[in-house]
């Protein structure tokens, strides 16, 4: 049901706050900005003179805009759509055109700029980008994002797999009630890998996910690995894409601790900052040489599925600390909105 | 019928306490059909090696994906032994490795094993084909730990990373270390393309581990040739003319 609400949802104005799209709409004014001056200026010294005294205006015009978009951004988007974009329009052009007539007067003298042009300016470039984010959300519809983050969802590698069953195997006989809790945790796990990628879930139930995880590895290797958990300060509630954290863990440990007779320690560091979560894996960087290919490509497609989930606001840092490892995701904090999603199933 | 025949002697190696506890289970649940006796479990493929020498045995049960010294490498060191026992390979899941075993009629078992396959396997045991082992090797290129040598019948392994230089000499390669050296029989190119950037060729006969290269000098007189010395090694090796310069440019990039 809320799936199919969720595909047939109408194209909406972009989230003006989102650090991608002021960027989108920034960059588009400047390239205009450039373009125009060029075309009306013989050479270069004349350029810088004209583009500086055009920017005097221009510059505070953009940033006064930006700013009334992001604080008129939930009102419009509530809106139907047409009447969303008229009204987008519409304060696309007063705001230039009343720091226009603001400003005007202090800029005297410098260039005339006639309120008009302003005008016609801001139309045509408001016109312009929200064709452009219609069209990119269609691109990134929820249908093909779905596809595409279905195809990028994180598959366990089988290697795992396999030895987990044998570590469960060898336990049946000798400690049956440990046999139960591995195979309930091999349960939640391959639920979460089958399960829908494209919606997000809350963090709670992806540290919960890499505990299961953990255990299954934990009955594998034994002493050889350690964690050290910090999540005192985690915000559980907060929204991330599904197995995003599991993955990373995994990689730990096939590149960081399988590989070394002695083993070593992860350490998960999950912290919200302002408006921020962080999320810090570790590692011990293996000396075995054989042995550090395929690490990208997960990390390619948690990357990817970042960027669908959250455009420019998400970030996936990998920092070689000497003889560590370390994975540094940072997304934005966000909360379910309205409904309480009563088809999750629970996990412990 | 085969009640006269003594037990198989059995070695088990795997670096996970689990698997070993399982392959423990099945040789029990198979015992009426073929006796077993269990002479040990190794962890690693040096510790396999060592327990091996210790103690007869007849069949080794390797885990392929071993930190250190894995299930391939410690394979080729036991082929070293005058009488070197039967190994059967085992692994989780590598699908490059089954398919080379396949080609080579290599045994080997999937974890996780089941009694039958493992009667079949341990009933046929036979010591591996050392061109079979190559060419696994070749479909796992992967750079040995050691090297190792026959001496009066007892394996001595080199760890590679004493190794000072290996020149070859006839048929054999000295492999010098800054205790003694040791003759090998294998081909110096082939150890070239084995471990890559660890060692660098310096002459046509002669390959230095690059992390011991202490200088390289010119020698004295009109004859531009050329010397390095390594540390932990007093003499002198020459740098020949064709290998000098990409010798340098290596250095530079390293």
């Amino acid at each position: 049901m809320k799936r199919k609400n969720h595909n047939n949802r109408q194209v909406e104005l972009p989230n003006f706050c989102h650090l991608g799209v002021s960027l989108r709409i920034a960059l588009t004014v400047e390239a205009a900005l450039v373009a125009g001056v060029v075309a009306r200026v013989p050479d270069a010294p004349a350029f810088w003179t004209e583009f500086i005294a055009l920017s005097a205006l221009a510059q505070p015009a953009l940033l006064l805009t930006l700013l009334a978009l992001c604080a008129a951004g939930r009102w419009l988007r509530s809106q139907p759509y047409r009447l969303g974009v008229g009204a987008t329009l519409v304060l696309g052009m007063a705001v230039p055109v009343l720091a226009t007539l603001w400003m005007g007067p202090l800029l005297a003298g410098s260039v005339q700029i006639p309120l008009g042009g302003v005008s016609l300016f801001a139309l045509l470039i408001g016109a312009g980008l929200l064709a452009y984010f219609n069209l990119r959300a269609r691109a990134l519809s929820p249908a093909i994002t779905e596809a595409r983050l279905q195809a990028l969802q994180a598959r366990i590698r089988p290697h795992f797999l396999f030895n987990s069953l044998n570590a469960v195997l060898s336990l049946v006989r000798s400690d049956p009630r440990r046999a139960e809790h591995a195979l309930e945790n091999m349960a939640d796990l391959f639920r979460a890998l089958m399960g829908n990628a494209s919606q997000l879930a809350p963090l709670e139930d992806e540290v919960a996910l890499t505990r299961a995880y953990l255990e299954l590895e934990q009955l594998r290797l034994g002493d050889r690995l350690q964690v050290a958990w910090h999540i005192k300060k985690m915000p559980g509630d907060a929204l991330i894409p599904p197995l995003v954290i599991q993955p990373l863990v995994e990689n730990a440990v096939y590149h960081g601790i399988e590989p070394q007779p002695g083993g070593g320690e992860i350490s998960l560091n999950i912290y919200r900052s302002a408006d921020k979560v962080h999320i810090v894996v570790r590692n011990p960087i293996a000396t075995d040489p054989g042995h550090h290919k395929g690490n990208r490509i997960a990390l390619a497609n948690i990357r990817e599925r970042l960027l669908l989930h959250f455009d420019l606001d998400a970030q996936l840092k990998l920092e070689p600390l000497g003889a560590v490892y370390q994975v540094h995701i940072v997304i934005p904090y966000t909360r379910e909105r309205t409904q309480p999603s009563a088809a999750r199933p629970h996990r412990r | 019928m085969n009640a006269p025949n003594p037990p198989l002697r059995v070695l088990i190696v795997d670096d996970e306490a689990p698997a070993r506890l399982r392959l423990r289970d099945v040789l029990a649940d198979c015992s009426a059909e073929l006796p077993v006796d269990i002479v040990g479990e190794a962890e690693n493929g040096l510790d396999a090696l060592n327990q091996v020498q210790q103690q007869p045995v007849d069949a080794v049960l390797l885990d392929i994906r071993m930190p250190g010294m894995d299930g391939l490498e410690c394979a080729a060191h036991l082929n070293r032994m005058t009488a070197p026992p039967a190994i059967i390979f085992s692994t989780a899941y590598d699908a490059y490795a089954c398919q080379a075993f396949d080609l080579n009629a290599v045994d080997y078992l999937l974890k996780p094993v089941r009694v039958d396959r493992l009667v079949r396997a341990l009933s046929r045991a036979h010591r591996l084909n050392s061109v079979a082992l190559d060419q696994l090797r070749e479909a796992h290129p992967k750079a040995r730990t050691h090297l190792s040598v026959n001496e009066k019948g007892r394996i001595v392994l080199i760890p590679v990373e004493d190794i000072l230089y290996l020149k070859a000499e006839l048929k054999y390669v000295t492999v010098c270390t800054a205790a003694r050296e040791f003759l090998i029989e294998e081909s110096l190119t082939r150890l070239e393309s084995e471990f890559g950037e660890a060692f660098l060729r310096i002459h046509r006969n002669c390959l230095v581990a690059s992390a011991r290269i202490r200088e390289i000098g010119k020698l004295p007189g009109e004859d531009d040739g050329h010397f390095l010395r390594l540390d932990g090694l007093e003499e002198r090796l020459m740098v020949s003319r064709r290998q000098y310069s990409a010798l340098r440019d290596k250095l530079k990039s390293l």
